[in-house]
């Protein structure tokens, strides 16, 4: 260790966020995202299917053109969809509220 | 009947090999009937970490197709008689064994030892999934780097959809010292990252460097530090529930006082 860094730390000045450590973790999210993605076209599938459902019920989307996909942005990963409308419905389709289904959101 | 354990990292140069090794010998010294496997066929390596390379008569290719019995070519280690090396082929193709051979040959291994510990090829092709084949529980090796823990996150990946669940890690080459300033990811950190189950973890130590060119597991020097965490590692797959060890070095006065200043 330099004298600077040294004193730097005896100063506090080295904080968390500084730390190689951080922006090792930080990357390695990222990457992660799309790698875990990439390696399931399944989960993106079933989140196509999920958002076509769901969406459907309020209005008529154009199923044959909608597009998912995540993008990086600098701070993080971003699920863009891109999804035609064709028509809004009057009413919903079912006005019973929706049972959340259990588990779902793990990151894996 | 016995359990098949694969060890295995996607990246090479993490420690596979060292880990089979130190891990596999410290089952042995457990009172265990061990063999271990060396699966990387073209990159032979195993037998010269146990120092069992002059032995080598007979390989795992001769075995799988019957060139000799699978006993001839079982090497018995130098010092533990309950130690056995099944050697990979270094001469042969590394698509040498198929899948169905390699699984057939866990089944036999498995009849007659306690552990059958198999040190998987780096990467994922042929080799990785030939080694993986015959096992039942993982092991996957990492060091605290983005590289390999990235690898160890698409081999985790891997080993779930061919349905061996639950693999455990190991993390390898902790610096305590760069973790403490905070230019090293952590065990917390890499847990948070992997979500698997944590089995051991392993100071970067200059006693590897050591044994390795000696051809002695460290786990047989009672003085060293990654030999005790392998011995920990041993018992916590025996079962026993052994706390992490405090990776924390000894350090002098000087050493304390640094130590006092860099504190955040």
């Amino acid at each position: 260790m330099n004298i600077v860094s040294f004193l730097g730390k005896f100063f506090g000045r080295d904080s968390e966020a500084d730390a190689s450590k951080s922006v090792a973790k930080q990357r390695l999210r990222l990457v992660l995202v799309h790698d875990r993605l990439d390696v399931s076209e399944t989960i993106m599938n079933s989140l196509r299917e999920d958002l076509i459902s769901t969406i459907g019920k309020y209005m008529e989307i154009d199923k044959d053109a909608l597009e998912v996909s995540l993008s990086r942005e600098d701070e993080g990963v971003a699920l863009v969809a891109n999804i035609p409308v064709i028509n809004v419905k009057r009413q919903p389709d079912s006005v019973k509220p929706v049972i959340q289904a259990k588990g779902v959101g793990s990151a894996k | 009947m016995g359990r098949v354990i694969v060890i295995t990292s996607g990246k090479g140069g993490v420690g596979k090999t060292t880990t089979t090794a130190n891990v596999g010998t410290a089952l042995a010294m457990l009172g265990k009937k061990v063999v271990l496997v060396d699966t990387d066929i073209g990159l032979r390596n195993l037998d010269v970490v146990l120092g069992l390379e002059n032995r080598i008569v007979y390989d795992i290719v001769d075995a799988v197709r019957g060139n000799c019995r699978l006993k001839q070519a079982l090497i018995k280690d130098k010092r533990l008689e309950n130690l056995y090396l099944l050697p990979a082929a270094q001469t042969k193709d590394k698509t040498a064994v198929t899948t169905e051979q390699m699984v057939e040959l866990c089944e036999k291994l498995k009849e007659e030892f306690d552990y059958v510990v198999i040190d998987c090829p780096a990467g994922i092709e042929h080799g990785f999934k030939n080694a993986i084949a015959g096992a039942e529980q993982a092991i996957v090796v990492t060091t605290p780097e983005v590289s390999a823990v990235r690898d160890a996150d698409r081999i985790i990946g891997l080993l779930e959809a061919a349905g061996i669940t639950e693999p455990k890690l190991i993390i390898n080459r902790i610096r305590t010292n760069m973790v403490r300033t905070g230019d090293m990811m952590g065990v917390d950190d890499i847990l948070d990252i992997l979500a698997i189950g944590l089995l051991g973890i392993v100071p970067d130590d200059d006693a590897i460097v050591i044994s390795t060119n000696r051809g002695e597991p460290t786990v047989f020097d009672d003085n060293s530090r990654p030999g005790r965490a392998f011995r920990n590692i041993a018992r916590r797959i025996e079962g026993e529930d052994v706390p992490l060890m405090n990776l924390e070095e000894k350090q002098g006065f000087f050493g304390r006082l640094k130590h006092m200043l860099k504190a955040d």
